[in-house]
């Protein structure tokens, strides 16, 4: 975007550090309150009245940079960019509390569950940022194991992150391995072939009713 | 009647106090309970991040094994105890969509039916159950109580429940007020606390990834608890117990107010109550020693 499209010429010697604080229609990605409407089995989604229940009632709104209440206006304005990269959808603890309470009984979890998926998908949540990596890392374990090992899973999300991390946990990693809480030996289930047969047939599936 | 047990991942490690004592206190109360066999990973809310769809497939494997095993035939449907709120929430979620949403069903079915499954029916013939349901409406206060043999006179308990054992579905207790672990305190004689964070989150996988934001949470619950004078908090979940517990030294380098509180498994109470050893409620495994005396007046 050029500065000069939103100032007056004369203004445009101000340099390069000044950006449109707006955003027009026309940049906005029209289809994808209803991509996230449908991936969050939410007929309900655009029945949103922005009372702010879901902020209120969430025990983390107040480190995000997007509320909740905000985010389900810029989902159905089309913000996706912006969505899609904020730390929101990532802190969000899953804890359904907005859910319970939404008096239009929209399934707001579900909402911050379908973004996630984009996000990840499409490669774009905040790069080394550790919500975003635990789940990949999760999702690649469990996936070949068909059980998660706590520790592996801690391991990998440092490395993915930053190994330094592994320090701030040593410590309650040493009184767990002390108290038989943790150990190196990786879980899995004994049928492994069957499992991976009935995710594949879960991509097929996929694939097929798009 | 006989249950089935998902114990789950946490289970086997950091909440491996919650399975021993679990498994105790049933043996205790006669109740017969059998490992499901070669379960899978519920996926958790980490692995919903990345696909809903093999999530859902991965609890749908574990109902099909349910029925399999125990379920072939019998009018009745499956009793799966679920200790573990995630593995619980998850699993009543994943039975929710598949029956509600054509499109999940679908496909989940199809792929379980590839593999050999029975496939259909699954959110009737599996019946999935919290230990605290099975305790407080199954078992009964009345009969845990005769069982007391050590009754925990004056102790002040405070009792969390955890935000996914209520919510989104609240199957056997209130969503703002659950009180089937208070019954369960007071059948053991101990002094109940009431509180108003019951169900508030405790951070989930935020204290192992943004410790800012997830041990504060932790924090705010475990400062609370101590202004009510609580000298021993119990959770119904693995990782509820891991954040409240483990991580008080550093919430105590973070922040302002200092924290001290044991943080044990509902189940270890009431085995302690039931006279069992520190071995077989897994006491032993914690990192700041379950308080069974009441602080003298």
């Amino acid at each position: 975007m050029e500065t000069r499209d939103l100032l007056p010429d004369q203004l445009t010697d101000l340099g390069e550090n000044v950006h449109r604080l707006i955003k027009y229609e026309a940049e906005l990605d029209q289809g994808f309150g209803h991509t996230i409407a449908r991936l969050a089995h939410g007929e309900k989604f655009y029945t949103c009245i922005q009372c702010g229940t879901c902020s209120a009632t969430c025990p983390v709104s107040h480190f995000m940079d997007f509320t909740p209440r905000r985010i389900i206006a810029m989902v159905r304005a089309g913000f996706k960019e912006e969505v899609l990269r904020s730390f929101t959808i990532w802190l969000c603890a899953s804890c359904y509390s907005c859910t319970a309470d939404c008096p239009r009984e929209i399934k707001i979890t579900d909402v911050m569950y379908a973004l996630k998926q984009m996000a990840i998908k499409e490669g774009v949540y905040p790069k080394r940022f550790p919500i975003p990596v635990m789940a990949r890392e999760f999702y690649k374990i469990v996936e070949k194991q068909g059980r998660n090992s706590e520790g592996r899973l801690m391991m990998n999300i440092a490395m993915k992150t930053n190994p330094f991390r592994l320090l701030r946990y040593a410590k309650v990693g040493l009184k767990l391995f002390r108290t038989g809480r943790a150990s190196l030996h990786e879980e899995s289930i004994e049928n492994k072939a069957e499992l991976k047969a009935l995710l594949r047939a879960v991509e097929r599936g996929k694939e097929a009713t798009k | 009647m006989k249950y089935l047990y998902f114990p789950g991942c946490s289970l086997k490690s950091t909440g491996k106090p919650y399975e021993e004592s679990i498994l105790s206190v049933f043996r205790s109360l006669d109740v017969e309970i059998e490992e499901l066999k070669d379960w899978n990973c519920c996926g958790a809310t980490a692995y919903m991040a990345v696909d809903e769809l093999k999530s859902f497939s991965l609890c749908a494997r574990n109902l099909a094994l349910a029925v399999k095993q125990y379920g072939g035939g019998q009018d009745q449907p499956v009793q799966l105890i679920v200790p573990c709120t995630a593995c619980y929430s998850l699993l009543l979620k994943s039975q929710h969509y598949i029956e509600e949403n054509p499109d999940v069903g679908r496909v989940v079915k199809t792929a379980l039916q590839e593999v050999g499954y029975e496939s259909e029916g699954l959110a009737k013939k599996v019946r999935i159950r919290h230990p605290l349901d099975v305790l407080a409406n199954d078992v009964g206060p009345e009969r845990i109580k005769e069982k007391v043999k050590k009754p925990l006179q004056g102790l002040k308990v405070i009792p969390y429940y955890g935000c996914l054992l209520v919510r989104p579905y609240a199957t056997f207790d209130d969503p703002y007020n659950p009180t089937s672990m208070d019954r369960l305190i007071q059948a053991l004689g101990a002094d109940l606390v009431d509180w108003p964070l019951k169900t508030r989150c405790c951070g989930g996988t935020l204290s192992g990834t943004i410790q800012g934001v997830g041990l504060r949470l932790g924090y705010l619950l475990l400062k609370e608890a101590s202004r009510k004078g609580g000298e021993l908090l119990l959770t119904a979940c693995p990782l509820c117990q891991f954040d409240l517990e483990c991580f008080q030294d550093d919430m105590n380098s973070r922040f302002q107010y200092k924290v001290h509180m044991p943080v044990a498994y509902f189940s270890q109470l009431i085995g302690k109550a039931f006279n069992l050893s520190d071995r077989d409620v897994g006491a032993q495994r914690l990192f700041i020693p379950m308080k069974l005396q009441a602080a003298a007046p």
